[in-house]
């Protein structure tokens, strides 16, 4: 065949279509990041006026429209740690009952499955009048009759059940992502470990755990750091509107930087004056899941590092 | 897991020479049935070769012998597997104890992400075995056995995954080797390296054989003829010849054994 006819065959119509979606989803992408740096920046330009020390380290006063947001970022802070801790480990382990440990057609792990997938959807604040039923007016006041002689000590919100309300909600993810990160981990190193007679347990310990350290963690902060932005599942359990003190024990009520920027911004006696408060309250809470998200992608650009350098 | 087993009336491997045996071991992943009825000895400190078509289970075979199939989800294994005497899928068997006499090298070498040392040291300490000294010693020996040590002896704190392909499944064959295992179960050791690892590789097989029993699955005749004293054929589940290697690769039995083995199929 000649050369140059067969050259002019390879021009074709142009692809509208292919041209069309091009647009459409770039326009998408762009809407987006716009928004999000609009939101971003009126918060920034907003709040890091009122950004200070004095800020960061006292409580709010004179009716809540002068002072800082310590109480509030305590609150948060304790709420979150508490909310970890009850829902890592519990998460943790139920990912590895379900991937090391149930067989594949296991009624119950099917069971476990459906629930943390519907637990994923349930909205929150039906979570916050769950821990309202049964945290408080169940457990609760279960706890304040056999042991307190009725007295309401567990039995009204408090952190423990803002916190425990809290783990539920954040539970489905912290057991999907730890599922997924379990998953990846290669058959063969975990053959690897049984051929030379490891046990499963000594396989999972030793091999499969270290090995989806950095898929866990990563998974878990990300949960962790929505889980510390919800305020939906504790209003019925805990945070309260303002209190003078820190909170110091398992049954104190709490502030919460999210639950106070509702505060400010709807129950203010002088908007103009709360409104910089406003701001910078919603910068400090948006900062603290910035730090906890840059966290989740530096342990995750580490362990990538890591299983690059192994390929 | 199903494991349909009928104890034999006396002891199939009781006449010396034979270090494991299978008996009408059938393995089914579901409905699909990857081997059916095959029947085979081991003979003790000898090497076993393998060899058939991809997909007439050799793998499945090999990992039915150290229980390393117990894991795969809808498998099913019927038959006997004896290993000195004792049935493998006996009642009451711990196939943790099963792995630590019978060990397995993989296709794909799979080092852990751990150090040299640490991957070779890992079967000794879920075994148990503490001791510094110990277990640098039987470090030190693995590695010397796999024919690795001169070119890691400097370098033992550095991972396992910094080392050559060849290196790396050296390792994995020392990693095995460390816990002193009485067979060592190789599936396809060689077929992802170069001619000269696999050389390392073949030598190291011919020297293990005085001190172990060895079964290796290879799709290289040359090789199965090079190292092996005994070959079994697998053809679609089942085992069709085993005899002396150079009777099977010199008068096979069976038209299908030479059809193979002449490159006429597979
Ligand atoms: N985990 C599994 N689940 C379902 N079927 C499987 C599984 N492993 C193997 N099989 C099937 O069992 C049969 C035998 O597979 P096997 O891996 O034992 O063959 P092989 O002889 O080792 O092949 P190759 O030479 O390609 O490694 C094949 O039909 C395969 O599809
Ligand atoms: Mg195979």
């Amino acid at each position: 065949m000649n050369v140059t006819t067969a050259g002019a065959r390879l021009v074709g119509r142009p692809r509208y279509g292919d041209r069309a979606l091009a647009v459409a989803t770039g326009a998408a992408v762009v809407t987006i990041l716009s928004m999000l740096v609009v939101v971003l920046f009126d918060v920034v330009r907003g709040g890091a006026t009122k950004l200070s020390w004095e800020f960061l380290t006292t409580s709010p006063r004179e009716g809540m429209t002068a002072g800082g947001v310590l109480p509030a970022i305590v609150g948060t802070v304790s709420l979150t740690l508490l909310m970890t801790i009850a829902a890592v480990p519990a998460g943790v382990a139920t990912a590895i009952y379900l991937t090391e440990y149930a067989s594949r057609r296991s009624r119950l792990a099917r069971l476990v499955r459906v629930c943390v997938a519907n637990l994923a959807g349930v909205p929150s604040i039906v979570f916050g009048l769950f821990g309202l039923g049964f945290f408080i007016s169940t457990v609760g006041r279960a706890i304040d009759r056999v042991a307190y002689d009725g007295e309401a000590v567990y039995g009204r919100p408090c952190l423990l059940w803002s916190s425990l309300t809290l783990a539920i909600l954040t539970l489905p993810v912290v057991v999907v992502s730890t599922e997924e990160a379990i998953l990846s981990v290669p058959r063969e190193l975990r053959e690897a470990s049984l051929a030379v007679g490891a046990t499963r347990l000594q396989t999972i310990t030793y091999v499969v755990l270290p090995e989806a350290l950095g898929g866990i963690l990563t998974g878990t902060i990300l949960a962790v750091s929505r889980g510390a932005g919800e305020v939906a599942p504790i209003l019925f359990t805990g945070v309260a509107y303002y209190l003078p003190y820190l909170p110091t024990h398992l049954n104190d009520q709490f502030m919460n930087l999210g639950y106070h920027v509702y505060v400010l911004a709807t129950q203010s006696p002088d908007v103009d004056r709360t409104k910089p408060l406003l701001y910078g309250t919603a910068l400090v809470l948006l900062m603290l899941t910035l730090l906890l998200n840059l966290i989740a992608i530096a342990i995750r650009a580490r362990s990538r590092r890591r299983s690059r350098a192994a390929a | 897991m199903r494991a349909v087993v009928a104890p034999p009336a006396t002891s199939l491997t009781k006449d010396a020479g034979y270090k494991m045996r299978a008996r009408d071991l059938t393995v089914r992943y579901g409905e699909n049935t990857a081997i059916k009825d095959v029947t085979i000895d081991v003979h003790d400190k000898v090497v076993l070769a393998l060899i058939g078509p991809s997909g007439c289970g050799k793998s499945t075979f090999l990992r039915s012998l150290n229980r390393m199939n117990d894991m795969v989800p809808g498998i099913s294994v019927s038959g006997h597997v004896e290993l000195d005497g004792e049935a493998v899928y006996g009642p009451g068997v711990d196939p943790v104890l099963v792995r630590r006499r019978v060990g397995m090298v993989f296709q794909r070498s799979n080092p852990f992400p751990k150090s040299i040392f640490e991957n070779v040291a890992y079967g000794l300490r879920v075994a148990g075995l503490s001791g510094q000294s110990v277990v640098a010693e039987r470090v030190e020996r693995a590695l010397r056995h796999a024919a690795l040590w001169d070119e890691v002896k400097d370098r033992l704190q550095e991972s396992g995954l910094g080392l050559s392909g060849g290196q790396q499944q050296r390792l994995c064959i020392a990693r095995a080797l460390a816990v002193e295992p009485e067979v060592l179960l190789m599936d396809e050791p060689a077929s992802a390296l170069d001619p000269i690892a696999t050389a390392k590789i073949e030598d190291l097989i011919s020297e293990l054989r005085s001190e172990l029993t060895i079964v290796i699955v290879t799709h290289n005749m040359q090789q199965a003829a090079r190292v092996s004293q005994r070959t079994g054929f697998f053809y679609m589940g089942r085992l069709v010849e085993v005899g002396e290697t150079s009777t099977i690769f010199t008068r096979p039995k069976q038209r299908e054994t030479e059809d193979y083995i002449t490159g006429r199929f597979g």
